[in-house]
């Protein structure tokens, strides 16, 4: 589904990213981990077609994106920090994207149904403590039925229900066969979600491969475990 | 790209500089043609009033809203829209509520009072002017990472405009008041879209008798019509050139 071959980035003397290449296939659950700085985010950015690389190349559904815009109607995302308009409110800013991709029905509100977001509607995005704007990313990342979710460390803010309710819906997304990238630095929550781990370290890819020939390579049963071993590994 | 629009409008009216804008240009027409007993003089005050302070607030609030509206550009970014029309329809929206704000304060008193073909040339060059600064502030706006230098440099750009050039242009001309600079004089009078203007209002009002030699000159080009039309095109280039070169600038930026 999603293709890169040799991504650079550098903001200014900072190379972000370093020439990844991977390929992705439908039905696969990854989770993309790495020390902080080591470029996730700006990866992400890239695939959303935010921020443009340097060279190298991004193909969603063997398409390149870099003259393609409507494969976003595809990725539902989660960004690590919603940014919203201030002065919407919450139930403006669903009716102006439900507007905007012009899909009314089939909509999926089952995050919007369990979060309770309909209650506070009325509420400005200004107003809203960090926790609810992640509701609201969440909600909007799952309600147009998008066949792959892009979830930038979304548990993070969350209180321990809404975080365990996220995660069902992940689940079930997931048996549903659709692709998901997840980054977290939480790998215990990884642990039962997660069918392959990217790992990135200082704008390289390291390694992409299936969580259980990882923990068969490394000795270990638990993931967190596991990358722990890694980390030090490289470290050291 | 109307629906965008349509929610960029929306936002701008629900801040209500604009709608304070508005009032504002309405008092300044009115009570300018109530002081003055000729509409000739009146129209000349007010044409002063605002080629002052129209680029000011077209280019200071745009330059403001844009960076205001950072979020709103990044949760569209993330949904299937081109990025184009992500930008113009940015500026078609502050263009369009500027422009309408100086349609209700400025062309309906105008209308009132002097309906003649001065005044139409007035409203014709102060919606261009709105239009030009809209664009001008954009580029600024997209130029720029940090929103206090970006409003820096917005209100640099609008003090060129209206200070800092004609002072340029007076130093010119006495430091090659031996040389015939009446022809240069056309030419650099476009590089400067309020000067053009007011040059194209002065010379509908018959007051250009008061600038010599080089006001004869300007009558002889500006008054034709292909003088006219030359620069009209002019301003136009005012507008898009600055636009282009920002939605060329965004289509590349990292957000």
């Amino acid at each position: 589904m999603i293709e890169t071959t040799h991504i650079h980035k550098s903001f200014g003397k900072l190379k972000v990213l370093n020439g990844i290449s991977f390929k992705t296939n439908k039905g696969e659950c990854i989770a993309l981990i790495g020390p902080n700085g080591c470029g996730k985010t700006t990866l992400i950015k890239c695939l959303l077609g935010m921020v443009v690389p340097d060279s190298g190349t991004l193909k969603f559904n063997d398409k390149d994106i870099a003259k393609d815009w409507a494969y976003r109607s595809q990725i539902g995302y989660m960004p690590q920090i919603g940014r919203y308009p201030e002065n919407m409110r919450i139930g403006q800013v669903m009716d102006m994207l439900t507007d905007i991709r012009q899909k009314t029905d089939g909509l999926d509100e089952d995050l919007i149904n369990a979060f309770s977001l309909k209650t506070l509607y009325n509420k400005r995005m200004g107003t809203l403590s960090g926790g609810t704007m992640q509701k609201v990313s969440a909600s909007i990342a799952f309600l147009f039925r998008p066949d792959v979710l892009i979830l930038d460390e979304p548990t993070a803010g969350l209180d321990p229900i809404s975080a365990e309710m996220l995660k069902e819906k992940v689940l079930a997304e997931k048996r549903n066969g659709k692709l998901i990238l997840i980054t977290s630095h939480i790998l215990s929550e990884l642990d039962d979600l997660v069918s392959h781990i990217m790992y990135m370290q200082d704008g390289n890819l390291l390694f992409y491969k299936p969580i259980d020939e990882l923990k068969a390579e490394l000795g270990e049963t638990k993931l967190a475990k596991a990358v722990a071993h890694f980390m030090k590994q490289t470290m050291s | 790209m109307m629906k965008i629009v349509k929610y960029i409008l929306l936002d701008i009216l629900r801040n209500k500089i604009v709608i304070a804008y508005t009032m504002f240009l309405l008092a300044i027409s009115f009570s300018v043609f109530s002081l003055e007993d000729s509409t000739q003089k009146g129209l000349l005050s007010l044409l002063n009033l605002i080629l002052f302070i129209v680029p000011l607030v077209s280019i200071i609030f745009s330059t403001i809203y844009v960076y205001n509206s950072s979020e709103f550009i990044e949760l569209l970014l993330s949904q299937p829209i081109r990025r184009k029309t992500i930008w113009l329809s940015l500026f078609a929206g502050l263009s369009g509520a500027l422009s309408f704000a100086f349609i209700i304060g400025v062309a309906i008193p105008v209308l009132f009072y002097c309906n003649s073909i001065t005044g139409l040339m007035m409203i014709l060059m102060g919606l261009l002017i709105s239009v030009i600064f809209v664009s001008i502030a954009m580029l600024a706006a997209v130029k720029t990472r940090d929103k206090a230098k970006g409003i820096g440099l917005s209100i640099l750009l609008w003090l060129y405009f209206s200070l800092l050039f004609d002072g340029l242009v007076l130093f010119l001309l006495f430091q090659f008041a031996d040389y015939p600079l009446e022809k240069a004089m056309i030419v650099i009078s476009t590089l400067n879209p309020l000067d053009l203007g007011r040059i194209m209002i002065l010379l509908k009002m018959d007051v250009s008798a008061l600038m010599g030699y080089t006001g004869a000159i300007f009558k002889n080009f500006f008054g034709t019509q292909k003088g006219m039309s030359i620069s009209l095109f002019i301003m136009l280039l005012w507008v898009f050139l600055p636009l282009l070169y920002s939605l060329r600038k965004f289509n590349r930026k990292d957000l």
